[in-house]
């Protein structure tokens, strides 16, 4: 067949195919960045803490998930996480019943742990970034801990974090075409797929190469113009 | 005693893992140890040399060197590892013009297109490792070297390189972390290094947390000796700098 025919709409051609699985990428994509950013508030709080041992829990978790691959953590993830989900619940609730996660959701949970790890180090960053001055200075004038935490703290730490969030955005998404490995159908399932069945393997990577290239080109484009947004009040040197 | 021993004497289960076979397949595991480190050094040294020319290409005034450079590391940097080993490995058998070539005797095995997209990919990161650090040569640094009469190559050697090498090296470390994870990637296409030989015992045993767990934490050992080779490094091409502060 012409390979033009071969991404064709339709019946015969896989193009709507790539599109739709270029849709579940970009899900699976925002998912996971949300399920890190919850999880790095909670880890950037534990490794900025004064307790010893919270610390070394946040500091557990970004370097173990830093420094296992990332297809590994998905692995463990995919075979792994029923089981100890169905354990914990028999272990609290006496619940003995086949406990079994949409195959989305965990692999969002895995790709979402990844991310955090990376946005933990971002945002932790960020926090430190913030001129201790300014706290003394919000605490003189009677600020008590929220009103600092969201008139001081927020507003500058969602400006230094953004370049270092957009980063991890760029990587979750290219770290989403390891979960083709779970089944999901999204971009690098669904060319793999399509190239078994069509015996035109370079045909269908590239194109999964073009659709991350378009993802990844368009993210950064939103991202700059993000960035300038968030620093339209900040005085440039 | 030996090792096997070692592992029987273990509990045959704790918290629902099966203790004896995550200690029997240590040895085995630890076999795909020198394939990981084999695909890491080569492809480091070539995609360096590649980077290096990538690098030079983007900071010149030639127009045509300049694109060619940014568009190689816009897609390397751009599209999943997974995506490059894919269409070098699979992707490029489909044409029967290659298949029929020279180079098919290469492009044929899982082991050169694995270096081949690892090469590649590190390739594009580490040029912009390097462009960053070329380009954060304070200028009055060149203009004094000039203006004392270096030029060329000793002033590359003696003022610019060891600049920018020290600047560089933090973030070269990182990229040597991503390319021992990376190297995770070429099990797909049936290279046996530790994800791979991972692979192949859970085939066996079905036995999945238990030993990707090993594979994770013999992959986080590396990782841990690839920091320190790159602190010791920071600590010896930087002296002056206060390193205990940043340690801490």
């Amino acid at each position: 067949m012409d390979s033009l025919a071969l991404l064709g709409f339709g019946d015969t051609g896989w193009g709507d195919e790539m599109l739709r699985a270029a849709l579940v990428t970009i899900l699976v994509s925002l998912s996971a960045m949300a399920i890190g950013l919850v999880v790095s508030v909670f880890a950037t709080m534990s490794k900025l803490s004064s307790s010893r041992f919270i610390r070394s829990i946040g500091n557990t978790y970004t370097t173990v998930v830093r420094g296992i691959p990332e297809l590994l953590v998905i692995y463990l993830l995919y075979f792994g996480a029923n089981n100890a989900i169905m354990g914990v619940a028999k272990k609290l609730f006496g619940y003995n019943q086949y406990i079994e996660l949409p195959v989305f959701l965990i692999a969002a949970i895995a790709v979402g742990i990844i991310s955090g790890a990376y946005s933990t180090e971002v945002i932790r960053g960020a926090f430190l970034a913030v001129p201790k001055g300014q706290i003394e200075a919000s605490k003189s004038v009677g600020m008590n801990k929220f009103l600092i935490f969201r008139r001081i703290l927020i507003p500058q730490v969602l400006r230094y974090a953004l370049p270092g969030l957009g980063n991890v955005w760029q990587l979750t998404l290219k770290d989403t075409a390891l979960i083709m490995v779970t089944g999901v159908v999204e971009i690098m399932r669904q060319a793999h797929v399509a190239a078994g069945s069509t015996y035109s393997p370079f045909i269908f990577y590239i194109t999964a190469a073009l659709l991350y290239l378009v993802l990844t080109s368009a993210s950064s484009k939103a991202l700059n113009s993000a960035e300038s947004w968030a620093n339209k009040g900040v005085r440039r040197a | 005693m030996n090792f096997m021993d070692f592992c029987e004497s273990l509990p045959k289960e704790f918290l629902g893992l099966k203790v004896q076979l995550m200690c029997n397949s240590i040895p085995k595991l630890l076999g795909g140890i020198p394939l990981t480190i084999e695909l890491v050094l080569i492809s480091l040294l070539i995609g360096f040399l590649l980077a290096l020319g990538l690098a030079l290409m983007r900071l010149s005034k030639n127009r045509f060197l300049n694109v060619v450079s940014r568009s190689y590391v816009f897609y390397f940097r751009g599209t999943p590892l997974l995506v490059q080993i894919f269409l070098i490995y699979y992707g490029l058998a489909q044409f029967d013009f290659i298949k029929e070539s020279f180079v098919w005797p290469f492009f044929r095995e899982a082991y050169w297109c694995g270096i081949l997209a690892l090469t590649l990919n590190t390739g594009a990161y580490t040029a912009e490792i390097i462009r960053g650090g070329l380009q954060s040569v304070p200028y009055g640094q060149i203009e004094s070297a000039r203006a004392v009469g270096m030029s060329g190559i000793l002033l590359y050697r003696r003022i610019i390189l060891p600049i920018a090498f020290r600047q560089a090296l933090p973030a070269y470390g990182n990229e040597m972390i991503l390319m021992v994870k990376g190297t995770s990637l070429v099990s797909t296409i049936t290279l046996m290094e530790i994800t791979g030989i991972a692979r192949y015992i859970i085939a066996k045993y079905w036995t999945p947390v238990e030993i990707f767990l090993i594979a994770g934490i013999i992959y986080l050992v590396i990782n841990f000796i690839v920091t320190q080779i790159i602190k010791y490094a920071e600590i010896k091409f930087t002296p002056y700098l206060d390193h205990a502060k940043k340690t801490r």
